[in-house]
């Protein structure tokens, strides 16, 4: 026990604030947080566990230092955004929700990021791309293996 | 008390009942998958289907709906049917290889699903998802040691991060209360293996006869009940015998 008397601790309603707070602190959500989560929250493991299973938002493996989502929302999907994530699972050699064996691109698909009037898009980090073709994909995705990353030279 | 109509036919319930037990009461039969009168209702399943007539008009699961004074329900109106037979299509195309499913289908006069088969992966798939066996660990055994995990086509019963529970007493009452046996459980040894949730627990011996037969997690019991101390350490075959040789024995001292 703390020297300081604390606040009672909050009821099992917090789960999913818990769940953001750690999945935003880590990237994901590792085994031992989601443990402590269940312990001071006073909520069963499996609850925890069922709740962190059900939601898309959280993530069980680490993520790479770059998050790329690729669009396909209706828009996206109807101009391609299913080639760009084709192009993208060959070149990286992961599926969505997985992240390159060298921790730098995570891929996930989302639905619409509200940039339809120039669809097909792809977000890398906060950058959005539009108007994409497969095939400067691979130019694209050096420009953040290199490091340097974002937006910076000639731009899309 | 509450006096509703099941078709037609006048029933009286206590406060706090449920149509599906009215109707029941009613001796009128409803196939149930997810219902066990022992937990709360739940609504999983949509086999107990039933329309309310009047005063308003709905189809309802009958497990989860409350009897009303001067509700008349129907069992077996064509919407209730049809969206059980609907329920059971969905139920038969999950899981064709189940007998319990195949046989309530046909009781509805369900054979072929129009959904198809289920993909290779799962073409032995028994669990249907009626959660009794969440519920039950959740709410009666209060161990919680398995949930559902993941959503949509993905969703299945599990334990935490699907290992070894450490919640799990080994009790069993999951395999129990599913109805379609889609939980493997096997006592081997002095070890209970729960198949489905990747978890061994230990068995306790008899010590009279050496048997192993029940699981070391739940002498808690003995702790909480002080009374069965004695007859949680026995297996149920020796503690017949021991109870038989003491009445034996006091009618033997009683007669000389």
């Amino acid at each position: 026990m703390p020297l300081i008397p604390q606040p009672p601790p909050p009821a099992g309603g917090a789960l999913l604030t818990r769940l953001h707070a750690i999945n935003a602190e880590h990237g994901y959500l590792p085994e031992e947080e989601l443990r402590r989560a269940a312990e001071e929250l006073g909520v069963p493991l499996s609850q925890v566990y069922s709740a962190a299973t059900f939601y898309a938002a959280f993530s069980f493996q680490p993520r790479g230092r770059h998050t790329i989502h690729v669009c396909l929302g209706t828009a996206c999907y109807i101009r391609g955004g299913e080639k760009l994530l084709e192009k993208l699972e060959s070149t990286l050699g992961v599926r969505p929700g997985e992240t390159t064996d060298d921790g730098t691109f995570t891929v996930e698909t989302v639905h619409c990021v509200g940039s339809c009037s120039m669809s097909p898009v792809m977000r890398v980090d906060g950058d959005t791309y539009g108007r994409l073709k497969a095939d400067i994909l691979p130019r694209l995705l050096r420009r953040y293996q290199t490091e340097a990353g974002g937006m910076s030279d000639e731009g899309t | 008390m509450i006096n509703l109509t099941v078709n037609e036919q006048p029933v009286t319930v206590p406060e706090g009942t449920t149509i599906l037990q009215a109707v029941r009461a009613a001796g009128v039969e409803l196939p149930t998958l997810c219902y066990h009168e022992g937990l709360a209702p739940y609504g999983a399943c949509r086999l107990c289907m039933v329309t309310i007539t009047a005063p308003h008009h709905g189809l309802v699961a009958s497990c989860a709906y409350p009897a009303e004074e001067g509700l008349m329900v129907e069992t077996h109106s064509p919407e209730a049917v049809s969206a059980r037979r609907l329920a059971l299509e969905f139920l038969l195309s999950r899981c064709p290889q189940s007998e319990v499913i195949r046989e309530l289908a046909a009781q509805e006069g369900v054979t072929a699903s129009r959904f198809g088969t289920p993909p290779p992966e799962r073409a032995e798939e028994l669990c249907v998802l009626c959660g009794l066996c969440v519920r039950v660990c959740r709410e009666a055994i209060g161990a919680a040691a398995i949930g559902f995990i993941g959503r949509g086509m993905e969703r299945r019963v599990g334990t935490p991060f699907e290992v070894q529970s450490e919640a799990c007493i080994g009790c069993g009452a999951c395999a129990e209360i599913c109805p379609t046996n889609a939980i493997k459980i096997e006592d081997r040894g002095n070890e209970r293996i729960l198949h489905t949730w990747h978890t061994t627990v230990e068995l306790h011996s008899c010590p009279e006869c050496g048997r192993y037969f029940a699981p070391e997690p739940t002498g808690f019991l003995k702790d909480m009940f002080p009374e069965i101390e004695n007859l949680w350490a026995l297996c149920p075959e020796c503690r017949r015998q021991r109870t038989a040789r003491q009445w034996i024995e006091q009618e033997h001292t009683r007669a000389t």
